[in-house]
């Protein structure tokens, strides 16, 4: 979620705005991470690791998939054990 | 000076047979603790006659009856494993306690090694059960319907330190430890306040603060006073309060992290007071909140966050650690242990690879979050179980590590070699060593002792009061001098 707010910033256009209103609100948006040193280069970089991030989570999801149990409802509910120690 | 922290865990596993209605499980437990072989293969008695769980670290005896299972039973209930474990029939769990330990790493080995253990016993006893059916296991600690058993750890403690003083500066520590080592849960149990998901496996079945039970009104400090040991000199601190993990990382920390704190016990160094108004309360809310910001209601009328409580003791260990030698693993824990807890005080999802109930929750939230599904669905229910099953293919912890998702702490290597090998520096090492060397002539076992059966002579038991002794330094030559048990009843005798 974190990553997706950093990436929407510079297209909503806000940090110009920011910027020209007053010296104490310029500093708020670096607080988000998006500021302005990293300029151009930082939202494409966080663009790909987001991608990266997204294509490794839909990976372990398929691997889940393929090893879940089948009958999930039947198979917790199944699940009983004797109180134990 | 805190005396060193000999540990060892004792972790009780779910048992269920998938397509068989009728499944018993304390005849599976039989089935699946004698399906597991070692090349010893003597019958070796559990020696129940050392035991005394009825003691009370508070100075009595509390009336019950001790459970004493007849020779047949004792056998097949019971095994001793070459590494120094033992291996058994808890109730209706099977249970492995590994062999006592002196460090934390080695503490991290020999839990994995009963993992895998008890996943070689699982394949074996699956080939006699009949087809369509199969023998699952799992590493956790609660059935989600208000059935629990326990993983407890053990430490060894100076019996100078007194159990009133234990009991002060360990509550607020045990209340909030589990930010750094639940295993996770979906939902809540046991006449809990509903909730998603919470940190901890047991945190619901905690009913009282300090009490001997371990399976009804559960405290979250047990007086169980049973060493195991000299009694004079030693305590053995009995903890119920833990999850049973599968990460390596958050198993270091758990065992790493308290068996540091109990020395500061022990060293005076625990001068705080964090007093929680109800600690009771306070472990289920800590539980609770996954978000690790909710604020705990301290006797001194303060307010303050599990992860502050934890801030603080770590402030006290790191100043205690200034005044002690400690060595390079007790100094690793401390770096980690400062790791988790700024990493929980900004975003605990900053420890998705590392600590168990983050890895668990940041799993099923990617899952729900593509499928669509919410926290009541049966398949989130299903993530929550099989993440801790003990199939290597099923199991999704085991699915995180082969992905590389699971920061390791050991290896592979270290791991296998200890299902055969004892901890060299322990009383483990005798008891491993004995049974490896003189399996047949074993007659019966405990932790503190070993007993020998030679030549149609009364039994010869060898007690073994002190855990840092027997180790491979001490025994090493014995043993080689001693072809047959014999001769070493005539050694030890010399």
């Amino acid at each position: 979620m974190r990553i997706r707010n950093d990436l929407q910033r510079p297209d909503r256009g806000e940090l110009p705005i920011y910027g020209a209103a007053d010296g104490e609100q310029k500093q708020a948006p670096k607080k988000g991470g998006g500021g302005e040193a990293e300029g151009s280069a930082g939202p494409k970089k966080m663009a790909k690791k987001g991608e990266k991030l997204k294509d490794e989570m839909d990976a372990l999801v398929d691997e889940i998939d393929e090893v879940l149990e089948e009958n999930a409802e039947e198979f917790v509910k199944n699940y009983v054990q004797r109180g134990g120690e | 000076m805190a005396i060193p922290k000999v540990m060892g865990t004792e972790i009780e596993y779910g048992i269920t047979v998938k397509g068989d209605p009728d499944f018993d499980p304390i005849s599976s437990c039989v089935l699946l603790v004698n399906a597991y072989r070692e090349d010893h293969a003597g019958e070796i008695l559990w020696d129940y006659d050392q035991e005394n769980p009825l003691a009370d670290a508070r100075g009595f005896q509390v009336d019950g009856e001790k459970y004493t299972p007849n020779q047949q039973e004792n056998i097949a209930r019971n095994k001793t494993l070459v590494n120094g474990a033992r291996y058994y029939v808890d109730h209706a769990h099977p249970e492995y306690s590994c062999p006592e330990v002196t460090n934390v790493r080695d503490l991290v080995i020999h839990e994995k090694a009963g993992e895998r253990i008890l996943e070689a016993s699982r394949r074996e006893a699956n080939a006699l059960l009949p087809e369509g059916t199969q023998l699952l296991l799992y590493k956790n600690n609660s059935d989600r319907k208000g059935n629990s058993y326990g993983s407890h750890e053990n430490y060894l403690m100076d019996r100078r330190t007194s159990f009133k003083q234990i009991v002060e500066c360990l509550m607020p520590f045990f209340v909030t430890r589990q930010v750094f080592c639940g295993a996770g849960k979906v939902g809540s149990e046991n006449r809990g306040h509903p909730c998603d998901y919470q940190l901890s496996q047991r945190a619901d079945f905690f009913e009282t603060e300090v009490a001997l039970d371990t399976m009804v009104k559960r405290p979250i400090i047990n007086t169980r006073d049973e060493p195991h040991a000299d009694r004079e000199k030693y305590r053995r601190l009995h903890v119920i309060q833990g999850d049973a993990n599968l990460s390596e990382y958050t198993i270091y920390l758990r065992n790493g992290v308290t068996a540091l704190v109990l020395a500061m016990i022990e060293d005076g160094a625990v001068d705080r007071d964090l007093s929680l108004r109800d600690p009771v309360r306070a472990i289920k809310e800590t539980s609770h909140d996954s978000s690790c910001t909710q604020e705990l209601q301290m006797d001194d009328g303060k307010r303050k966050t599990a992860v502050q409580i934890q801030a603080e003791y770590l402030e006290m260990a790191l100043a205690w650690a200034g005044r002690q030698s400690l060595d390079p693993m007790q100094k690793d824990v401390l770096t980690k242990w400062e790791h988790a807890v700024e990493a929980l005080g900004r975003d605990p999802m900053e420890l998705s690879q590392q600590i168990d109930w983050v890895m668990k929750k940041a799993l099923i939230e990617s899952f729900m979050e593509r499928k669509g599904l919410d926290w009541q669905s049966p398949q989130v229910e299903m993530l929550d179980l099989q993440y801790h099953d003990l199939r290597p293919d099923k199991g999704l912890y085991y699915l995180l590590e082969r992905q590389g998702r699971a920061e390791r702490i050991v290896t592979d290597e270290e791991i296998l070699a200890a299902i055969h090998t004892p901890p060299p520096d322990t009383r483990a090492y005798f008891r491993g060593e004995c049974l490896k060397k003189y399996g047949s002539a074993v007659f019966g076992v405990n932790w503190d002792s070993i007993s020998f059966g030679v030549d149609g002579e009364p039994i010869k038991r060898i007690l073994m009061a002190e855990p840092l002794k027997g180790t491979r330094a001490h025994v090493e030559e014995l043993l080689e001098s001693s072809p047959t048990a014999a001769d070493l009843v005539k050694n030890l005798r010399a």
